[in-house]
């Protein structure tokens, strides 16, 4: 994300060309870079988005560049033996696997790559042999809504939370308040899943306040009744509680010193001469400063909450596409593996593009339309 | 009405740390209503503390140790401004007295319009007036100093440094103050701009009538614009005279030696011969 | 990864005394590194001071909870009362006593001999990863930082790459294929994987450094580029080399524990992820042993705890603002003043304040 820098390099002074001595001259009309910047200007940064969206993509080919060369520096003969205990696949499936894991060595590296671009572009991503030879994709897609759910709420919540927590924190310098940022950066450095155990630990085998794991009932169906939202919701709730809780210092820490940074800035003592009411400083000029660094940080650290809620999963027995992924492992169906993290990728990248789109308006100096 | 708008007896102010400092030392003052009063100095002599200081707008460690600062209003009230509380402060701040600080260059809020930043003076401190009405207030001040209607929707960073110190003195102007304080508007800015927002500001004490306090170090230039100088040391004055007699007929020497270090365009250095 | 260093450490050199307006400090364009002068003192004295990030109470804390692991690390052997894979089916799932001080497994394994060998584990992945990870992120950042052009460009692109593409899914299929890892190639995977972050922050340093009037001095005095990146560039980057690496470690240890936990890199070895796997296996957490999941779950934490002090005081080093502004708040808070009052507190006294006296 270099190229989020904020402009901070502008003009320390003035260009001759804006003021010839003595005339009153409209400023508009001197060749300042705000001239062209008023006319016909958009104010969607299409240049910054434009050039985060190539970034992506290219981040994507890599990461299937990368997916479509990993089973072919294993040693072969684990898939091959792998593929000949299944006899039950199908033709059709049984060459899109071979493609998919490196087997298809008759042919030359280039159209081996070309072959498995094709596939992906059909959607094909092989059938997963530890789910009865039901398709890659078809198995993902009933495990995604559970994670996206999961790892959606908590990490919103969690990062709202420390975010505002962390303006608090900041602004009330050498309060009591203080004191909160050791306690959560200590929760954040203990690993995920021991929280989770020691949570279910607690909650779920001595208290019995929380079900075990599993995102709803055993012999329950997947509906849109209230019985079953309830259920997920209980079931939810123990493994949503602990990513928030791990996570939340790391985003009020950040908050805390970005908000100390931007309380020396010059425009936060204007506002305070200005006579503006405090509250109007802190969240209008001081927090809403300093949430910017907070949006880039929390972009790159998608990866991360991923990882995190990978764990989670298995900790709790969620059925999202973490645990689809151990599970795959363990049981080393390969195509599922690679299937689940060619969508990992896809998903991780596409949260990284919305982070940059909320950014960019958040942050009017993107649109600089001048280079 | 009262011809003085500022009195300032005795003021001092510390910074409280270790070893304490004492950055005023008993200044007294009276500030005149639509006087120019240019303070100078050196870095440290506490011109920036004592004009901080008389609006209470040092952060701690700074105490006010001792003196009064009364403000005469337009009105007719005597305002003890060290007896107001945190909130009539807050009301008495920009409304009275405004400031224009150093270098605009981050004074701005980058996140918001310049539209925005001039709006919420009204918005906070006049609250009768409708949205329509602040607008057309806000689209007057930039047009007052030449920065253009347009400009309204624009940020700061789209703006070149003398347009943004131009907003600022917009900004200042908003509640049509009595007093500006000035700190260093022009010292980031080149020759020929600063020769533009000097201008600019002797217009607009002309039509509106504030007084002003400059801040700088540049003695030269406060010749030039000023009624009155007073030259600051060590947290002192040292000299307070009309801008003229300082020129012709300086008492103290430190004067003498702040009147001597400015480089002549002809002649040898020291002091010009008159 | 819980430390954002931001560029703004660039600022100290204008650090003012609180409460004090911009105007009483004279701005100059030039921006001088806070500690050092103009003349190029010797690279040895410069390393001194380079080091003293760790001189403060919190790094010093974490040092020493850091230095406590390390030994028990290496004197694993002579520390450990029984050996960790000694079997006593006599003692079974006890719980601590005087001759089980952490109480037993499920085969009468001695639960504190275990938590013991696996610190080694630990610290060796930890370590050993994060050089790797670092002398990568070093060598890439610094290049990309300091290079022009498309060379520059591509070093970024391929550090952005690694960064944006989620770890541990790659972690763990790279793993998976590899049937009983070596404790050093764990280490390289982790290490291969995790340096993008480390170089993205030098990168962004090292670009600002580069514009800095000593280094536009040394390449116009024809100093061989060697040279600059070695005697001139990394004594600057040093604080951030050490969050980096201090950051790293976490990680490493977290990511390894993690998958030794999940089952991804294979139970043989012994680190603290492994006895949660054994202890998760064999139910303990369902059966109340706490005395087999609380110690190795406890010992991630404190060493966590351990390297995150080390980084809040390379943090409070490297930014002032952060170091001084609750302690200064709360020193001025027994003064009676509030750091946060906009409005300037009036207090007359004949005399300034003594700063021993308490305001009443």
């Amino acid at each position: 994300m270099t190229a989020v820098q904020p402009q901070s390099h502008t003009q320390e002074t003035e260009t001759r060309a804006d003021l010839p001595s003595g005339s009153e001259t409209d400023a508009v009309e001197a060749g300042t870079t705000a001239t062209r910047a008023t006319r016909g200007r958009s104010r969607i940064p299409w240049r910054f988005l434009g050039g985060r969206a190539v970034f992506y993509l290219f981040t994507l080919w890599a990461a299937i560049t990368i997916n479509f060369f990993l089973p072919r520096m294993m040693k072969g003969d684990a898939v091959t033996q792998y593929l000949s205990r299944n006899r039950n696949v199908s033709p059709e499936a049984a060459d899109a696997l071979r493609s998919l894991l490196g087997l298809d060595t008759d042919k030359s590296l280039w159209q081996q790559y070309v072959d498995y671009w094709a596939l992906l572009l059909r959607g094909d991503l092989g059938v997963s042999l530890l789910h009865g030879l039901r398709p890659v994709t078809e198995v993902i897609g009933q495990s995604l809504p559970w994670t996206i759910g999961l790892v959606g709420f908590a990490t919103i919540v969690s990062f709202a939370i420390g975010t505002i927590g962390g303006a608090i924190v900041g602004w009330r310098r050498g309060s009591r308040l203080d004191a909160l940022i050791p306690i959560t950066t200590f929760l954040s450095t203990i690993p995920y899943f021991w929280l989770g155990l020691l949570a279910i630990a607690l909650f779920s085998v001595n208290l019995g306040w929380f079900p075990i794991g599993k995102a709803y009932g055993v012999g329950m169906s997947p509906e849109f009744s209230p019985e079953f939202i309830g259920q997920v919701v209980h079931h939810g709730t123990l493994p949503a509680a602990t990513i928030i809780i791990a996570s939340l210092g790391g985003w009020m820490l950040g908050m805390r010193n970005m908000m100390l940074t931007v309380l020396d800035e010059d425009y936060v003592m204007v506002a305070e001469a200005k006579g503006m009411p405090r509250k109007r400083v802190l969240w209008g000029y001081a927090a809403r400063n300093a949430v910017l660094p907070q949006i880039q940080s929390f972009a790159l650290s998608i990866g991360f909450i991923v990882g995190g809620t990978i764990v989670m999963e298995m900790v709790f027995s969620y059925p999202g596409v973490g645990k689809l992924l151990l599970d795959a492992t363990n049981a080393k169906d390969y195509a599922l593996m690679q299937g689940v993290f060619l969508v990992i990728t896809l998903s991780v990248l596409l949260a990284n593009l919305l982070a940059d789109v909320a950014y960019a308006f958040l942050d009017p100096r993107t649109r600089q339309t001048e280079a | 009405m009262n011809d003085t708008l500022l009195s300032i007896r005795d003021f001092s102010v510390v910074y409280d740390v270790d070893p304490a400092v004492q950055a005023v030392r008993n200044v007294t003052l009276e500030l005149r209503r639509g006087e120019i009063l240019g303070l100078a100095g050196e870095s440290g002599c506490g011109k920036t503390t004592l004009a901080y200081g008389v609006q209470r707008l040092l952060k701690a460690p700074a105490v006010i140790t001792n003196g009064s600062v009364v403000f005469h209003d337009a009105s007719g009230d005597d305002i003890d401004v060290n007896a107001l509380d945190a909130d009539e402060m807050r009301r008495f701040r920009w409304d009275k007295i405004s400031m224009v600080f150093q270098g605009a260059m981050n004074s701005l809020n980058p996140v918001a319009t310049i539209g925005s930043q001039l709006e919420d003076v009204f918005e906070v401190h006049r609250p009768g007036l409708t949205r329509s009405e602040r607008r057309e207030a806000v689209v007057e001040l930039l047009e007052i100093v030449k920065v253009g209607a347009q400009r309204y929707r624009s940020f700061p960073h789209e703006l070149s440094g003398g347009m943004r110190q131009r907003v600022m003195i917009a900004m200042a102007l908003a509640l049509r103050p009595q007093l500006m304080v000035m700190d260093e508007p022009t010292t980031a800015l080149d020759v020929l701009v600063q020769r533009e927002i000097l201008k600019q500001i002797s217009a607009l004490r002309h039509e509106f009538g504030f007084s002003v306090i400059f801040i700088t170090h540049d003695l030269p230039l406060l010749l030039e614009i000023s009624d009155r100088i007073a030259i600051m040391r060590n947290g002192e004055i040292v000299e307070l005279d009309t801008a003229e007699r300082i020129w012709t007929d300086p008492q103290d020497d430190y004067t003498k030696t702040l009147l001597s270090s400015f480089p002549r365009l002809t002649g040898e250095k020291g002091m010009v011969l008159r | 990864m819980d430390t954002i260093v931001t560029d703004r450490t660039n600022d100290r050199a204008t650090a003012r005394p609180a409460g004090v307006p911009a105007t009483a400090t004279i701005r100059t364009a030039e921006q001088p590194s806070g500690k050092r002068t103009h003349d190029r003192p010797a690279f040895r004295s410069k390393l001194g001071s380079a080091f003293a990030m760790f001189r403060n109470g919190k790094s010093i804390a974490g040092l020493s909870i850091l230095g406590f692991f390390v030994l028990v690390a290496i004197f694993a052997d002579v520390l450990a009362p029984y050996s960790p894979t000694a079997v006593d089916h006599t003692a079974r799932f006890q719980p601590p006593s005087a001759e089980h001080w952490l109480g037993t497994t499920h085969i009468g394994e001695d639960v504190l001999s275990q938590v013991i060998h696996g610190t080694r584990g630990v610290i060796v992945v930890g370590f050993l990863a994060a050089i790797i990870a670092t002398l990568i992120a070093i060598v890439v950042g610094v290049m990309s930082g300091y290079l022009r052009g498309w060379r520059s460009e591509s070093l970024s692109a391929l550090t952005n790459v690694f960064l944006v593409i989620p770890a541990l899914p790659l972690i763990i299929i790279v793993a998976s294929m590899f049937e009983d890892p070596p404790l050093a190639v764990v280490a390289g995977v982790l290490g291969l994987i995790g340096w993008a972050w480390g170089a993205r922050v030098l990168r962004a340093q090292t670009m600002s450094l580069r514009n800095r009037d000593f280094i536009q001095a040394a390449r116009a005095n024809g100093e061989p580029l060697r040279r600059i990146i070695t005697v001139e560039m990394l004594p600057n980057l040093m604080a951030l080399i050490a969050a980096s690496f201090v950051g790293t470690v976490t990680a490493a240890i977290l990511a390894l524990t993690t998958l030794s936990y999940i089952g991804v890199i294979p139970v043989t070895t012994y680190n603290w992820g492994t006895i949660l796997n054994w202890a998760g296996a064999q139910g303990a957490f369902r059966q109340n042993q706490w005395w087999w999941y609380l110690p190795p779950g406890l010992c991630i934490a404190a060493i966590g705890v351990a390297l995150s002090l080390i980084n809040f005081g390379i943090d409070e080093y490297v930014n002032p603002r952060l170091r001084s502004a609750g302690e200064r708040a709360r020193a001025m808070k027994k003064k009676g003043m509030n750091v946060n009052d906009t409005v300037t507190v009036v207090r007359p006294t004949a005399t300034p304040s003594n700063p021993n006296e308490e305001t009443p």
